[in-house]
Order: structure tokens, then sequence, then C-alpha cells
């Protein structure tokens, strides 16, 4: 690891522009230790007054601090937004849940080996170094939204979950602002470096839930082992129906691009139709039309055809969860 | 930097590099090695320790992001003469081989039990609001962040069961 100096922000006005925020500190002291991240300055923002899940007009307000473990467990979460708790429980372990945070979760970095190796070029580590991804052993790795410089993957499951529920990312620095989720990370382009629209001097105060949707909430992971491994696809679904048709679906997929990925086309052919297989597999058809596989990952877009299906099927009905 | 940890009910002043981790921190500054370092890289669990009664992996934590919490490790669960419930259980089941894991083991599993009479709910339960089974598969599912090279889950998992029979936790009580 490399030598920084240590500080403890008392306040949000001590963040300078040259510091790199460190709170759970799961993925980036391990970024450290392996110096893929060499931050000089590492600011400590555990003990600023960031935690908190509060009602916020008909939705919720959650503290960037407020831990994993704890939003998982939170009573109305639990009950308004089961999805979300679904997404933090399929995540990492109980240790780390324990530590990671709603803020950081959102901030943290790809796993795509590549990234990880410093002897292996990668846009994303080095701009204009190239991609040793690319042509390389992929796994993990996109089949949407991808560039040839970056075919990285957002590896997160609780951002899938906020996605699906229109959460808002609430950023202070020299200009607070509100963010959709949507908005919030940035597909590769040719400048896989930049990962989402935070600034330099911005930190993410708090990620807020619109007023509960309702209907059916659903998480599928389908990962390499049945426990505490990132997501090779995922389907964070929440599905009304009303007099046998579909009023309202909000469908976010993990693990298949740079970003939790959502398609308004497949969305807008599900709502208003009746639940049925073929409704299903147009739906899939629709959200992988763009899909591209760049290596041995293109196993990725049956699996995603499948992990759609299958949510679909479950949360209209059609099936028990498996 | 000047460091205060808070150790198993004493209180530690130590002069460390800021890079130094929490695990590092006792293995190497304390000569507390009950706390075995494995992969390094929170993905073994043999450095969980507990914080302010969470568990957490030692090796994922800096030394002087701990000061204001109460660290606990393996030594400061019981002693051969005073042995925890769960120590006494992981010996009485042999739920262990070479015991590389079994400190981190039992931290985890410690901490796991509170969870669940908590009521927090796991990736395998089915209703999120419980009741929760100690069945295998929660077991199996709330343990996932310990990981075992001699594969020695079979008694490791008979060892908690016993042991939350042993410290009042019920299967009605969830």
């Amino acid at each position: 690891m490399r030598e920084f100096t240590y500080q403890r922000a008392a306040s949000i006005a001590d963040l300078s522009p040259d510091a790199t925020i460190i709170a759970g500190g799961t993925n980036l002291l391990d970024l450290m230790k392996l110096e893929v991240m060499a931050p000089p300055v590492l600011v400590d923002i555990t003990h600023l007054d960031l935690g908190g899940v509060e009602p916020e007009g008909e939705g919720l307000r959650i503290g960037a601090l407020v831990r994993n473990s704890d939003l998982a467990a939170h009573p109305v979460i639990r009950r308004d937004y089961p999805v979300l708790s679904r997404a933090l429980l399929a995540g990492a372990s109980g240790q780390l849940r324990n530590m990671a945070t709603t803020g950081g979760n959102l901030m943290q970095r790809t796993r795509c080996p590549y990234f990880y190796d410093r002897r292996m070029a990668c846009n994303k580590r080095d701009p204009g170094a190239g991609c040793a991804a690319i042509g390389g052993v992929t796994r993990n790795h996109a089949i949407l939204g991808a560039s040839d410089h970056c075919i990285a993957t957002y590896p997160g499951d609780m951002a899938v979950a906020l996605r699906a529920l229109d959460a808002v990312v609430e950023i202070d620095g020299p200009a607070p602002r509100k963010v959709p989720l949507s908005d919030f990370h940035l597909l590769p382009g040719n400048t896989p470096h930049v990962e989402t629209v935070l600034e330099p001097g911005e930190i993410i105060t708090a990620v807020i839930l619109p007023a509960p949707p309702g209907g059916q909430h659903r998480y599928r992971k389908v990962r390499d082992r049945a426990s505490y491994a990132f997501a090779l696809v995922s389907v964070a679904a929440v599905i009304g129906t009303e007099d046998g048709r579909i009023s309202h679906a909000a469908l976010a997929f993990g693990g298949v691009a740079a970003k939790p990925w959502r398609d308004p086309d497949v969305e807008a052919l599900l709502k208003g139709s009746e639940p049925s297989d073929a409704l299903f597999r147009e739906a899939a058809e629709i959200l992988l039309r763009p899909a591209r596989g760049w290596g041995e990952h293109q196993f990725k877009i049956p699996l995603l055809r499948r992990a759609l299906i299958a949510t679909l099927r479950d949360a209209t009905g059609m099936e028990t969860a498996a | 930097m000047q460091i205060t940890l808070h150790l198993n009910g004493a209180t530690h002043d130590l002069d460390l590099d800021p890079r130094t981790t929490l695990l590092d921190a006792l293995r190497h500054h304390l000569g507390m090695t009950g706390t075995k370092k494995g992969c390094d890289h929170g993905q073994c669990g043999a450095c969980t320790v507990l914080m302010d009664g969470r568990r957490i992996n030692a090796c994922l934590t800096l030394a002087c992001m701990a000061q204001d919490a109460r660290i606990t490790t393996i030594e400061g669960l019981g002693s051969p003469d005073r042995l925890s419930p769960l120590q006494q259980q992981f010996l009485d089941h042999d739920g262990f081989q070479c015991g590389y894991c079994t400190p981190g083991q039992i931290c985890s599993a410690t901490a796991m039990l509170e969870e669940i009479e908590a009521g927090w709910p796991s990736h395998v339960s089915e209703n999120l609001d419980g009741p929760f089974e100690l069945s295998h598969a929660e077991i199996a599912e709330r343990m996932s962040g310990n990981l075992c090279r001699c594969a020695a889950y079979a008694n490791i998992v008979a060892a908690i069961r016993q042991a939350a029979g042993t410290t009042g936790w019920r299967e009605d009580a969830a």
C-alpha cells in the first residue's frame, strides 16, 4: 500500500477536492492494498452525521452512511421496498454488509480481473492503455452498453434494486444537487475511467426513494456459487397486476453493464398486457436486442433471457420461486 | 500516528503507520495472534472480529478508523478455563481440522446468532419478517463469509446449532 495522509472529517465543509473519501472501506482498502488505487489523502467520513432512514415526502431518505445490514433489516424497507432488502441480502457476506455503506456501495469499482491486475492493460485504471479483457478470459463482463474500450460491469446488487425503485442520489458539494440513479453511473464509451457523475469535492449524502410502488418485489441473482459471489446476472423486479393485466413493471438488471441496466421498451411492452410465456419471451427479446457477447461471457445472453422470464413468471404468479 | 484501541476491555495506545490494518495492529503490535490472516482481502473471514458487537473483517479495517469502537477478538470471547458456549461446542463437535479459520468462525457465529435474535433476515429466509429457522440452509448462508479449506462445515454447522440451543436461542423466539 502506498503512503497516504489520514484525515478525519468533522464536517462536509472539510472535504477537499483532492481527498479520497473512505467510509466502509471494503472495496477501497482492498484496491489500495493492490495499489490499483493510491490516494495521497484519505478522508474518513464515518464521524459525519450522514446516517438514518427517515420519511421524506411519501418516500424515504436513506443516509449515505447507513450500513447495508441495517438497511436490509430496516422494518420499513422490508415492508415497503422488499426488493431492496432482497438485493442487499444477496450481496457480499454478513461481515461486509456490516461495514459497507449506502453511499460507498454506489461508488464501488468493477471486479473485472484485468482492472485488479496491474500488469494487465486497462483503460479504466490507465486511460489509453487498452483493454486486456477484450480477447482475454471473460466471465463477469458486460453484454450491454459496453464499448471497444471497456467491457467491465458495475458489480453491486443494491443499486440494481434502487434503479428499479427510481431512487435519486442526493449530492452535496459546491453546488448541492439531486441526480436520478439512472443518470448517476456512466457507460464506458471512450472514457471508462469516468464511472459516475460525481465531481471532485462532491459527496453522496443520501439516497432518496419515492413513494412505495406496491406490487410484487423480486430480486433474482444468478452466480457461480450459492452465496458470497458477485452476480453473473441479476434481475430486480417490481410488478403490479390489476384485473389480470400488468399495471406496473419496473425491471433493472445487474452484472450485465457498467451501470444497473433498465430498458423502457421492455416495460412498455409489459404494461397493460396479460402475463403469458409468449409476452415474457418477447420482453426478453427486446431487452437483449442490443446485447453483444465479447468473449466467453456471451453465455450471459441466454442466461439473462431465462432469468428475466423466470422472474416475470414468479412475480405474476405463474410459477412459485425456485 | 497515535492510535488508541479498546480491545477486550482494555485500552492500548499505539504509534502506528496510518496504513496499518486493524488485523495487523492486533497481531503484530499487540501480540493478539488469535485473529488470523488468511487472504487479507476480505474474502475468507479468518480475520473476523467484533466491533461494537458486530462482526467485521479486520483486514479491511484501518486501525486508525477503529479507535472509537469496542473491539472483541477470540481472546475476549472466552479462555481455555472459561470457554464461551460456541468455543465449547466447536470442541465437542470437532468443528475444525487445522483450526486456522476457527477463531474467525467462532467470532462470526457469535454475532450471527445475535443477528438472528435481533430478527435480521437472510438471503435464504422465505419471509423477510421471519420466523427464521436455524436450518442448515440458514446457517450456511449466514456463515458464507467464513471459508474453511479443510471443509469442516458439517461439524461447524452442528456446533453452531448446539450452541444456539445453549445460549437461549429458541426456534419459536425468532
